[in-house]
């Protein structure tokens, strides 16, 4: 079993993608190489997607513990482009408390041979303790752990950055919301950092905020305008419904008034500046309409780069199994 | 069954000796330090030249598990571990299923502790019934069949009016009230210390408030009432400046440590160790520090091993919901002579803190070699190395990050009541 606190749990010993959990410990180099792979399934002619057939008879196992229809289904679709049989298991997290525990499901799934899983779950270290139990043939995408990270999705809005940036390194972020809860946006901070960029703001209520947000190369704004001022992206966190509950606001109308992303406030922002979002959006409470449907926001591309990213980071990490020195 | 310890460099912290002294023990009580009485003919003679000579060590909080949890730990195996700890007082938590809130449990537990005569085994009594934090329990019969202290364990107490009045009715009978000041409000379901690690990680975290809060509380009734309070395992920087406070103001009030607190950090968390995971949580270098400090002047006069055995399953989970807690009794020497390795402490204070200043917190009169005192020694020898090894450990309980960790003091012999219980060359 691999040390728990090796840095490298995710890479093979030639520094190759073994497992995709956390943008932390990934160099600048191998989130390019992501990029640049998923620019290869992305974009033939007329076709956005193109069916290849890199992962032909491997077996490729969503284990999720939390549900997300959404993140499952692209998962599913990047799995079938690239020719992978694929098993889904929804796994009620009522079944693991009447006495299954995590290791005795994964090894019950594993007795079916995967090559892949692609975990979701509702604990922070879920898709690291899989990793480091699961058998050394199988590769884990994290598709979301607790608060902790949710490096495709990070991967496919830098994918979407770059699309519309080119470079990354003169470019100003603005990540507006829940930063406190949000998988996501810790995943975001990570990659903008990794690759570059000049400055990575968080924008909201201290309420929402880490205490220690500065631990995360970041600056620290309470006010929108001034929070996006003269930034290249904006990216809204998605704000869940209980937050409401929890006194960690008074209510989505105030939320809305201080943080809701309008066409006049976005005015602020530079003049080419895109709006970002990591979906399901609550319009009218993290932006206007105007604006998710306007001509700055660039939310729908990142669904279907989505695809293509994770198409990206699964035939990596399939290949990296090569060497291990069995079939390929 | 005579025995004289010879050659050895004999501290008692107690009686604030430290010098090259034999110890005589007859039929189970010291009669002797220095000479041997003029009748006194020993059946068996330990040598133990370069090595120390102490007090058996005194533990005010060892989760034991049974009964209730025996797929965690027995009585049995726990009381062989705190043997090879040098252990000879442990002070059982009340979180046992049953609850350890009626004479009848606190009766079993010590019933089967005396038979297995490894380790005296105390029963903590349960401060309210079922732990729940609601009605006391029944302090004037748990005292009656022999508990000198009551705790919640670390389970909140319904309001600081049950608070109040748990403290007034304990303080009728005696009873030393401890308590694990932290405020659930503020835990709020976290598993870490809030700070950069769990930001980083996203890990549900309790801020070091959570326990500020709570000890102030604590203290403001503490002095209302008058209660003999003793606060558990405390972890940051501002309680113990409190309890500090607190004490120079003449208030009466007494304080632990788990060792493990004076060794790892929030950074130790990181890459989602479960074996980590502990209750209140590791916090940060600044905190270390502090409760080191605390130590050393004495504001903190106890270091315990708050063992906690776990049963694989319950660390092998992703990390917030693995269970809390660190099988400590093995390693509480190692780590608080450890301190004196780092310069933090001088050997006679370091034993100390795990002799006579854990039994003076309830005035116990263990921890000591006086003559005519119980006969539990712990020999050791300051300059041999050890390692940790899971292997070899005689706890059920193999959690612990300190596995292949190097510590000074290999203990050579544990005696209890005047019997070796404990011979390194048993188990290397």
């Amino acid at each position: 079993m691999p040390s728990p606190r090796s840095p490298n749990l995710q890479l093979n010993e030639h520094g190759r993608l073994r497992h995709f959990l956390t943008i932390e410990g990934l160099s600048r180099e191998l989130l390019v190489q992501i990029l640049d792979t998923a620019e290869s399934f992305a974009t033939l002619p007329g076709r956005p997607v193109k069916k290849v057939p890199l992962l032909r008879g491997r077996i490729i196992t969503n284990l999720f513990f939390e549900n997300s229809t959404r993140t499952r289904t692209t998962f599913e679709l990047a799995a079938k482009l690239l020719s992978a049989d694929v098993i889904n298991f929804n796994i009620n997290t009522s079944a693991t408390t009447k006495g299954e525990t995590l290791l005795d499901t994964l090894r019950n799934i594993e007795a079916m041979h995967s090559d892949m899983f692609v975990v979701r779950h509702a604990q922070s270290g879920a898709a690291h303790f899989i990793a480091q139990h699961a058998s050394p043939r199988v590769s884990v995408i994290n598709a979301g752990d607790g608060r902790h990270s949710h490096p495709t999705q990070a991967m496919l809005d830098m994918f979407t950055i770059r699309k519309h940036k080119g470079d990354f390194t003169p470019l100003r972020v603005a990540i507006v919301g829940d930063v406190l809860h949000s998988r996501v946006a810790r995943s975001q901070i990570l990659a903008l950092n990794t690759l570059g960029v000049s400055e990575v703001r968080i924008v909201g209520p201290r309420t929402l905020l880490p205490t220690e947000a500065r631990a995360l190369g970041v600056h620290v704004f309470h006010d929108l305008a001034e929070g996006i001022k003269d930034v290249d992206v904006v990216i809204m966190l998605r704000l869940q419904n209980e937050r409401m509950d929890g006194a960690l606001l008074p209510n989505e109308h105030e939320y809305f008034r201080l943080y809701g992303l309008t066409d006049e406030r976005l005015e602020n922002a530079r003049p080419d500046a895109i709006v970002m979002h990591p979906g399901p959006i609550n319009r009218g409470i993290e932006m206007d309409s105007a604006v998710a449907d306007g001509p700055r926001s660039v939310i729908l591309q990142q669904v279907s780069y989505g695809i293509a990213v994770r198409m990206a980071v699964m035939s990596m990490a399939m290949q990296s199994q090569a060497d291990l020195g069995g079939e390929t | 069954m005579s025995i004289s310890i010879v050659n050895g460099r004999l501290i008692d912290p107690a009686h604030g000796i430290d010098d090259q002294l034999d110890l005589h023990i007859d039929d189970g009580v010291v009669v002797a330090v220095g000479d041997a009485p003029a009748e006194f003919a020993a059946d068996h003679v330990i040598d133990a030249r370069g090595e120390v000579v102490c007090p058996g060590l005194v533990d005010l909080a060892a989760s034991l598990r049974e009964p209730g949890y025996e797929h965690k730990a027995t009585l049995a195996s726990e009381v062989a571990a705190a043997a090879r700890g040098g252990i000879s007082t442990l002070l059982c938590t009340p979180d046992t299923n049953p609850v350890t809130d009626n004479a009848a449990v606190v009766e079993l537990i010590h019933r089967i502790a005396r038979k297995l005569g490894q380790t005296r085994v105390l029963a903590t009594g349960a401060l309210t019934r079922g732990l729940r934090g609601e009605q006391l329990s029944e302090m004037a019969a748990l005292k009656q069949a022999g508990c000198v202290a009551v705790s919640n364990a670390h389970f909140p107490l319904a309001s600081t009016l049950v608070e109040r009045r748990a403290l007034e009715y304990a303080a009728t009978f005696g009873l030393t009230v401890f308590l694990r000041s932290e405020d659930r409000h503020l835990r709020a379901g976290g598993c870490a210390h809030e700070g950069a690690i769990s930001t980083r990680l996203g890990l549900p975290s309790i801020p070091s408030a959570a326990e500020s809060v709570a000890v102030a509380r604590d203290l403001a009734l503490a002095e209302h009432t008058q209660a003999k309070v003793h606060f558990r395992n405390l972890s940051t920087q501002t309680a113990t400046r409190m309890i500090r406070e607190a004490q120079s103001s003449g208030l009466a009030v007494t304080a632990d440590v788990a060792a493990h607190q004076l060794h790892l950090t929030e950074m130790d968390v990181d890459g989602f160790d479960a074996e980590c995971h502990v209750s209140p949580p590791f916090r940060t270098l600044s905190d270390r520090d502090a409760l080191r400090q605390a130590v050393a002047d004495g504001t903190i006069s106890a270091v315990c091993s708050d063992h906690q055995p776990h049963e694989p399953d319950a660390k092998q989970r992703p990390f917030p919901e693995s269970e809390p807690g660190i099988s400590g009794l093995e390693t509480l020497l190692g780590l608080t002579l450890r301190l004196v390795d780092e310069k933090c402490l001088d050997l006679p204070t370091a034993l100390a803190r795990v002799t006579s200043g854990p039994a003076d917190i309830l005035g116990l009169p263990y921890g000591r070699l006086a003559i005519g005192s119980p006969a539990d020694v712990c020999i050791f020898a300051p300059d041999r190395r050890w390692t940790l090894r899971a292997s070899q450990m005689r706890s059920d309980g193999r959690n612990t990050p300190f596995i292949g960790w190097d510590f000074g003091g290999r203990i050579s012999h544990t005696l209890f009541n005047g019997r070796v219980v404990f011979r390194a060359m048993d188990d290397n």
